[in-house]
């Protein structure tokens, strides 16, 4: 049976590790070409890359950390963080990453899901939503960190974009991201019930425990967490063993 | 020892070029080339292939004689050939994503979307699952029963002659995952993102 999947995913700043709590404050957790490999060794599923970096001209910096990593983890890799263009797409798969993950970009302009799933397929094309809770029930699309708000429902644009020819969905709750209070299971149930295609929680993980309701109460395929991984508080083994011990099926 | 990744534009293939490199370290030549001349005089092809059924089949097309090279390589000479994922599909006679379209035709079979039994499968089928082995195969040598292999894909290989088949997975329904005949070897996984144990499928490959 297909296993569920865990995924570090590293926030990556002008070629180093960091991890943002509440998107603000900055720490610096290391190198990601040591970090993912690590990760890939005690047997992550995926590695998630998420380029944080604002300048320009260090967005070269990601490529090549890509290129270094493909190299020498043989799991699947995904980089996001400011891919708005076909071209930025190809740099990355060129580099070695094996999905793309595009948020800003397909809230922006949601035709272009459809052309990066045509040119590349489906395979290799998530759509990152960030989302907050407007009012019970109800979620709205945010994008830049969460800073701006874009009046468009969550679960409508999970439903555009899976039309689309998105992939998969990585679904970050801005309310809980860097809260370590859990994933907004809510949040997760809704989307998941609302669509046909995988979908990857994320946002708010400070216990094992939460990776346990992400799976089993909130429907996620795969479950993603940064912090409680980068700071040596839990192995990616230890999440599995636990997940284990509980009946959730993964890949030991 | 010369090992041809047939490079046709079949979207991302960095990650096959990565670890086959990793594997073929000091041992065997790799190169990743359409040229017709270098893949009719090397020893071994591995076919790669992602996005649709349609758009890969297109590809390999639009190289001229590159279908036919294939052919007297993998049939006709029987040398050994590793297709991956839409690299083993094209192997049917007929594709139906987004449009009928028709295959290599090495293996008699159709390749169908997955049935997801009115939602409850989610498609793709992605993710890390279990291989069922249903007959010895050379590129399982001292791989185990049950390994788990990384997949991504909606749509399966259904061959007609079920002997063909060497592993399944569990998905909605028994699904095909490996199939061998002769020196024609094809995974609908991809070993080459499924960490330790694909490395070890390619690494047998490369020793055949």
């Amino acid at each position: 049976m297909l296993k569920n999947r865990i995924i570090p995913c590293l926030d990556v700043k002008d070629g180093r590790v960091v991890k943002g709590i509440n998107f603000v404050e900055l720490k610096d957790a290391g190198d990601p070409v040591e970090q993912a490999k690590i990760y890939s060794d005690g047997g992550a599923d995926e590695i998630c890359f998420l380029d944080i970096t604002a300048s320009n001209e260090n967005r070269g910096t990601i490529i090549d950390i890509v290129r270094k990593t493909a190299k020498e983890c043989f799991v699947p890799l995904t980089v996001g963080g400011g891919v708005r263009t076909i071209q930025n797409i190809t740099d990355l798969l060129l580099a070695g990453a094996d999905k793309v993950s595009i948020n800003t970009a397909a809230v922006k302009n949601v035709d272009f899901v459809e052309e990066a799933s045509k040119k590349f397929g489906s395979q290799c094309i998530v759509v990152a939503i960030d989302a907050k809770k407007v009012s019970e029930n109800k979620w709205e699309v945010f994008t830049h960190g969460g800073r701006n708000k874009t009046g468009i429902d969550a679960v409508d644009f999970a439903k555009k974009i899976e039309e689309n020819g998105a992939g998969e969905i990585l679904l970050t709750s801005m309310d809980k991201d860097g809260t370590k209070s859990g994933y907004d299971v809510d949040l997760l149930k809704t989307i998941t019930n609302s669509t046909n295609i995988p979908v990857i929680a994320s946002g708010g993980v400070g216990t094992l425990d939460h990776l346990y309701d992400g799976i089993v109460k909130g429907g996620a395929s795969a479950v993603l967490a940064a912090s409680i991984f980068h700071y040596g508080e839990y192995k990616i083994k230890d999440a599995k063993e636990y997940l284990n011990s509980k009946n959730v099926s993964v890949r030991l | 020892m010369n090992v041809t990744i047939v490079d046709y534009q079949s979207g991302n293939i960095s990650s096959v070029i990565n670890s086959f490199t990793e594997v073929a370290k000091g041992k065997v030549n790799l190169e990743v080339t359409s040229n017709i001349n270098k893949i009719k005089s090397c020893d071994k092809i591995v076919l790669p292939g992602q996005g649709s059924f349609k758009s890969c089949i297109e590809s390999l097309n639009r190289i001229s004689g590159l279908v036919d090279t294939l052919k007297d390589f993998a049939i006709i000479n029987k040398k050994p050939l590793l297709g991956i994922c839409v690299g083993l599909q094209m192997f049917a006679d007929t594709g139906y994503e987004e449009a009928e379209t028709r295959g290599l035709g090495w293996i008699p079979g159709k390749v169908s979307k997955i049935d997801n039994q009115n939602g409850k499968f989610k498609l793709p089928h992605i993710g890390w699952n279990e291989i069922e082995i249903q007959k010895e195969s050379k590129i399982f040598k001292n791989i185990k029963n049950k390994s788990h292999m990384y997949f991504v894909h909606s749509y399966e290989f259904i061959p007609e002659d079920k002997s063909v088949i060497s592993a399944t997975t569990d998905y909605s329904s028994k699904i095909v995952c490996s199939v061998e005949r002769d020196n024609l070897f094809g995974t609908q996984f991809h070993p080459e993102k499924s960490d330790k144990i694909g490395l070890k499928l390619i690494d047998n490959f490369l020793r055949l």
